[in-house]
């Protein structure tokens, strides 16, 4: 099991690949919206880029607060599967996620990574990176961790 | 899902009258024969402009517009601004990229036309559910960075998908070369469309790109789109905008004699070094960015740390670096030191001010003053080549306007040198020259031009490789490359794609998008739209037999030797002619 992390934000562009891959590939969408990982600046396109996606709690919060159980953990690793039929488009798993990770579309019905990897080939600096769940890594790499010489 | 359009022949165009304060949503035919962009703008401005009327006239509208192709493909990330221009009295077109692109797709439009004037100083809120006209009276005389700050709270909401388009003290101040600026680091530099939106009372245009759009149903969409993006990212075609990026040019422009030095008075100085682009990325590059939707990442941001205290207290200023703004207030200006490059690119950005021409402006004023036209009782500081703290603060005094002599220049060098004399020397090809003295094909394109820019036309790569005199080889060759230009501008596409997107893909690219009719007659729709243009600038006043190059070009050497006057002056009157012929009224039907 792997989950998705954005290890290296300090090289980000603002160019919305992942995105815009996202919501094309995952989410069958057009739009930087509807997608598991989404861009903001943090302040203005001077300060820099975060990259807005599920860092797989475990236990998740988002599916602790689903009254339905479609918003369900995977197996292992952290992170949620959602499963459509299920959702009653609530928000309340948008409303538990501590860091706005769930983008709820138009119609309410929740966008979160599913950790797939698929955009991650779109990122022309290598921001991103899926990483074994099973060694769970920090949610940055870059300005915080020292390579072993 | 947002409001869409269903119908891809016609065009969704939100038209908004800042007097009434009221939008109105058109659906707008015509997508067969104009495409978008370029094209689009051109259609809108038929439908809605004035051309007989002054470009500040509050009927006149102001145009931003984007193509069948935009968001949905890499690098297709600009935007087409459509104006009467201040500059020079023409339909006129900037272009830009930033956010603004994505955020009119996402925000549910093809095209966004402003209209009338505001009572008070203003900022439109545009997003796929969201109309609003704010009050921001308290935003007069703000800079350009001050405003985009303020303008994230006051219009708060969408933060990394919203575009917030504004203008600095030139643009109220009516400088006709005020420019919009996009984003913090991209502009719709040239041409003065910051003056129309400054005319219009509109501080700032907030795009939000809040909606969702349906994929496009085609099944090769997917596979196309990676193989352009494998294209763009992993060949060593884009290598050149993302390594050092434009300022790549300032070394081989300096070897080739075609870097404009201390308002041209020469074309190359063995001081090159200290400011090619390996000298700012070594020295000053903090990061680069990308308009959302490319990955090529070509925006170089360098940094000026300025000590402005002697007890080591500093201010950062980032500032985004290309070769025409480095080449403006660098070689142009006799600065040498890439620090002082980027504070004086900084401080004509606050303004709001096109800095090309600012630049070039400022390098007429400096001959004048040498030549005894002008003293320091017209410029308040002597302005001399290379000192850099006097044209900082001469980039203020253009801005706003502060006295007569530079409400003059902020007219553009050529009206102030019909006050105050030396025409002769006033680089000015249409506009403000851009950063290459490559010789005649160069020169007598700029002139003529449809926008006076260096990418109406591949004229500069041309001069680089030609050395043979055919006066009708060059201008077929102008004019060929201009309506492969046109193709892209109507997409849109950025013109560093122009490798990527060919004819055949472009093809590709349309079928995809479910306009396989517009990519079956896709050369037509481009010839139409190109003309459809230039029948706009003349309609508005344009003779392009009327353009003169000023005596400065045809004094200086380049690679080839003297510039041959007499030659250059064909190939002006050649390509005005065959202009002219593009410009030339529809037939009647």
């Amino acid at each position: 099991m792997k989950v998705h992390r954005a290890l290296r934000m300090e090289r980000c562009i603002g160019c919305h690949s992942c995105s815009l891959a996202c919501a094309r590939l995952v989410y069958k969408s057009f739009s930087w919206n509807t997608a598991g990982i989404r861009i903001r600046s943090t302040g203005g396109v001077s300060s820099g880029f975060q990259a807005v996606l599920c860092l797989a709690c475990d236990p998740a919060p988002c599916a602790a607060a689903c009254p339905t159980g479609a918003m369900a953990p995977r197996k292992s690793g952290g992170g949620v599967l959602l499963k459509k039929s299920l959702c009653v488009q609530c928000g309340k798993c948008a409303a538990a996620c501590p860091v706005e990770a769930i983008n709820l579309d138009a119609g309410g019905n929740p966008n979160v990574c599913v950790h797939c990897g698929q955009c991650i080939p779109f990122c022309p600096h290598d921001c991103l990176e899926l990483v074994e769940a099973a060694a769970p890594a920090a949610p940055c790499l870059e300005s915080c961790h020292v390579a072993d010489k | 899902m947002s409001p869409t359009n269903n119908d891809k022949t016609l065009f969704r165009v939100l038209v908004y009258d800042l007097s009434a304060r009221r939008g109105d949503i058109a659906l707008v035919p015509g997508r067969g024969e104009v495409i978008g962009g370029s094209g689009l703008a051109a259609l809108l401005y038929e439908k809605y402009g004035l051309p007989g009327a002054a470009p500040f006239d509050p009927g006149q509208p102001l145009i931003f517009a984007i193509g069948p192709a935009t968001g949905y493909f890499p690098l297709m990330s600009k935007t087409v601004c459509g104006f009467k221009s201040p500059y020079n009295g023409n339909y006129a077109e900037s272009h830009a990229g930033g956010r603004s692109a994505l955020a009119l797709r996402f925000a549910g439009f093809d095209a966004l036309v402003l209209t009338g004037r505001a009572e008070r100083l203003s900022t439109l809120v545009v997003g796929s559910r969201r109309i609003e006209l704010l009050d921001v009276h308290y935003l007069r005389g703000a800079d350009v960075f001050t405003t985009g700050k303020l303008l994230r709270k006051i219009a708060a909401g969408a933060s990394g998908h919203r575009s917030i388009l504004r203008i600095g003290p030139a643009g109220e101040n009516g400088s006709a070369y005020a420019c919009i600026n996009v984003d913090t680091y991209r502009h719709f530099g040239r041409l003065g469309a910051g003056a129309v939106m400054g005319a219009k009372n509109c501080k700032a245009l907030v795009v939000m790109g809040d909606g969702d759009l349906p994929l496009p149903e085609d099944k090769a969409y997917p596979k196309l789109f990676k193989d352009i993006h494998e294209k763009v990212t992993s060949s060593g075609m884009m290598e050149k905008y993302h390594d050092l990026g434009t300022p790549a040019n300032v070394l081989p422009l300096n070897a080739l004699k075609s870097l404009p030095w201390r308002n041209l008075s020469a074309t190359s100085d063995p001081e090159a070094d200290k400011i090619s682009g390996e000298a700012f990325a070594e020295k000053l590059l903090m990061h680069n960015a990308a308009c959302a939707g490319c990955p090529v990442g070509c925006i170089h941001v360098g940094m000026v740390r300025e000590m402005f205290s002697s007890s080591h207290r500093f201010a950062i200023h980032q500032v985004a670096y290309d070769h025409e703004p480095n080449f403006a207030v660098g070689p142009m200006l006799g600065v040498t030191d890439p620090s002082e490059v980027l504070a004086i690119n900084d401080m004509a950005d606050r303004q709001g001010l096109d800095v090309i021409s600012a630049g070039v402006a400022l390098a007429w004023a400096v001959e004048a003053t040498q030549k005894g036209l002008v003293s320091e009782k017209e410029t308040e500081v002597k302005l001399a080549f290379g000192d850099a703290a006097a044209f900082k603060r001469a980039m203020w005094l253009i801005g706003h306007k502060a006295n007569d002599f530079y409400a003059a220049l902020g007219q553009g060098a050529l009206v102030a040198a019909k006050a105050y004399g030396g025409e002769d020397f006033a680089c000015v090809l249409g506009q403000e020259m851009a950063g290459y003295a490559t010789g005649e094909t160069y020169f007598a394109s700029q002139t003529v031009s449809f926008r006076h820019s260096h990418l109406d036309t591949g004229a500069y790569s041309y001069d680089q490789k030609h050395k043979e005199k055919d006066v009708e080889k060059v201008v077929r060759f102008l004019v060929d490359d201009e309506r492969e230009r046109v193709l892209l501008t109507c997409l849109v596409a950025c013109l560093f794609a122009r490798e990527v997107y060919k004819p055949d893909v472009v093809a590709q690219v349309l079928t995809c998008l479910g306009l396989p009719e517009l990519a079956a007659g896709i050369d037509a729709a481009a010839e139409n739209a190109r003309r459809a243009r230039w029948r706009l600038k003349m309609a508005t006043g344009y003779d392009p037999r009327a353009t003169r190059i000023p005596k400065r070009f045809a004094e200086i050497e380049t690679w080839k030797g003297p510039v041959d006057a007499a030659y250059m002056e064909a190939l002006r009157a050649g390509y005005a002619e065959a202009v002219l012929s593009l410009g030339s009224p529809r037939p009647a039907v």
